[in-house]
């Protein structure tokens, strides 16, 4: 039979009891996301304040509503599409065939030993090197039609996929692989079922940088040699001190960047529930 | 279909881990394995099991399978290597979808598996949202799903709280208590040992070699009566007295590295 201890929570001495101080607070920041839509909102109205009320020169640095409505004029007039569908276009096969390649490439760094020493080796020595600085002779190479735009996007987005997909195999725990084969699971089978789920969370972290990589060279690319585009028009609009319409071209590249980046949180979420 | 570790060697570069490890586990019966932390225990399981080679001597097996086994040697991890990605049912099902079985037929083994570990309601869950007790009943359902012929378990409680210890090793003496499945039983826990096995194998400090062979002179059915506690006791006592000097060294040798 046990016995039962006496109850010791009773209140003896009220007089001299004094509340243990909270230390608890702090280093737990949270999403802010009203909080951050205040504060832009904040900075458009002083920056439409500013405009308005003469304090800038709007050549220089024209309101929010100038830029609104050089949006606005460029998209009846259909030219606002002609610059977004090029740039798009260029971006979308730079970065399928960069990313096909590199999700390839990375795999067999991932899984071959051959395929580690070579491919690093190769990797390392051409990583760091600026894409754009290639556009030259990638011109040489293949005219001036768009292939050497879509081909400086893709080896961009090439390097960067494959250095974060070979990171996202090697992260993927050896026990689950060793399971695998321990019930003779094939081989085919271990990577389509453990490590491309496994690799998926840095694969898509790498694509998010990817993006934004396509973005920058696609923007460059177009300054360099391009009649249609938005970095073609930007450079066009700077040229003429068409202000309204460089910032107009700038905050498509903004919206473009956000909407890239929303898709890839859609992805994620949906690929990764399990987290 | 017995197994049989053939004077298994095994080196880590220039550290000596195994040294002609040799002994049986016959059909049905559980094995476990004991010593001082770092004697090669979890490497010599792995060798039994296929997925080290031994630098030398090697793992055998003697006799057929039984003939619906799908993975006659089959793992029960320490760390549960569940797919985080996958539901309960899916990594129950894991090991089957390769094996040539028929939806139907997998669905029904599923099923079989979950039921036996008291998985069925939480079939949809996936590993994240179940407790450390939980996932390993998961481990052990995705074990039992493929038929064993011989469970090789490496630890497979000892990232679990005592209470779902002990509720799990109740579920182990229930699931070897037919002696249709042998177990391999690696384990640092003498109390598990005495508790579960028929035999008991002893190895010593690093490198592992069999220090002494223990038989358990109880079924475990009578393992559970109030009055073959004492006798457990001094069976454990016993084998603590053959390991506690390396023990020591070894945890020295630990705390020195």
């Amino acid at each position: 039979m046990l016995e039962r201890a006496p109850s010791q929570g009773t209140k003896h001495d009220t007089s001299a009891l004094r509340p243990v101080a909270f230390r608890g607070a702090g280093f737990m920041p949270g999403g802010g996301r009203v909080s951050g839509w205040i504060a832009l909102a904040l900075v458009i109205a002083l920056w439409q304040l500013a405009g308005s009320a003469g304090w800038v020169n709007p050549l220089f640095l024209p309101p929010p509503s100038a830029i609104a409505v050089a949006i606005y004029k460029l998209a009846i007039s259909g030219t606002l599409w002609q610059h977004v569908l090029a740039s798009v276009v260029r971006i979308g096969s730079g970065w399928l065939i960069g990313t096909v390649l590199g999700v390839i490439v990375g795999f067999a760094i991932g899984l071959s030993t051959l395929a580690r020493g070579v491919g690093i080796t190769f990797i390392s020595a051409l990583f760091p090197i600026p894409k754009i600085a290639l556009l030259p002779l990638l011109i040489l190479w293949l005219g001036i039609g768009e292939e050497p735009k879509i081909a400086t996007i893709a080896l961009g987005v090439f390097f960067s996929t494959a250095i974060s997909v070979y990171s996202g195999v090697d992260a993927v725990p050896r026990n689950l692989i060793r399971m695998a084969q321990s019930f003779n699971v094939p081989v085919h089978a271990i990577v389509a079922k453990v490590v491309w789920p496994g690799a998926l969370p840095s694969i898509l972290a790498g694509f998010r940088i990817t993006a934004s990589v396509a973005l920058l060279l696609v923007v460059s690319a177009e300054m360099i040699g391009a009649q249609f585009g938005i970095g073609a028009f930007v450079l066009q609009a700077g040229n003429l001190m068409q202000t309204d319409q460089l910032l107009a071209g700038v905050v498509i590249l903004s919206l473009f960047g956000l909407a890239v980046g929303k898709a890839i949180n859609v992805l994620e979420a949906r690929l990764l529930h399990w987290r | 279909m017995d197994l049989i570790a053939d004077h298994i060697s095994h080196r880590f570069g220039a550290l000596e881990v195994l040294d002609k490890v040799s002994f049986t586990v016959a059909s049905g019966e559980v094995v476990a394995i004991v010593g001082p932390s770092g004697c090669g225990k979890s490497t010599l399981l792995s060798i039994l099991g296929g997925l080290l080679r031994p630098s030398e001597g090697g793992a055998e097996l003697r006799g057929a399978p039984p003939a619906d086994s799908l993975n006659p040697l089959t793992f029960v991890f320490q760390d549960f290597a569940l797919l985080p990605w996958c539901t309960v049912e899916a990594n129950v099902e894991f090991p089957l979808v390769h094996t040539g079985l028929g939806i139907t037929e997998r669905r029904a083994v599923v099923d079989d598996a979950l039921r036996r570990t008291g998985l069925s309601d939480f079939r949809g869950a996936y590993p994240k949202q179940l407790s450390g007790g939980m996932r390993q009943r998961v481990g052990i359902a995705r074990a039992l799903a493929v038929r064993p012929a011989i469970l090789l378990m490496d630890e497979p409680l000892s990232a679990l709280d005592s209470q779902t210890r002990e509720l799990l090793m109740e579920d182990f003496i229930r699931l070897l208590a037919d002696g249709a499945m042998g177990a391999v039983y690696v384990t640092h826990n003498l109390e598990e040992a005495v508790r579960l096995a028929d035999r008991v194998v002893v190895l010593s400090r690093r490198p592992g070699r069999v220090r002494e062979v223990v038989t358990i002179p109880m079924t475990r059915d009578e393992r559970g009566g109030s009055d073959a506690r004492g006798k457990l006791l001094t069976l454990q006592d016993q084998l603590w007295s053959l390991i506690r000097d390396e023990a020591i060294d070894a945890e020295r040798e630990v705390q020195h590295a």
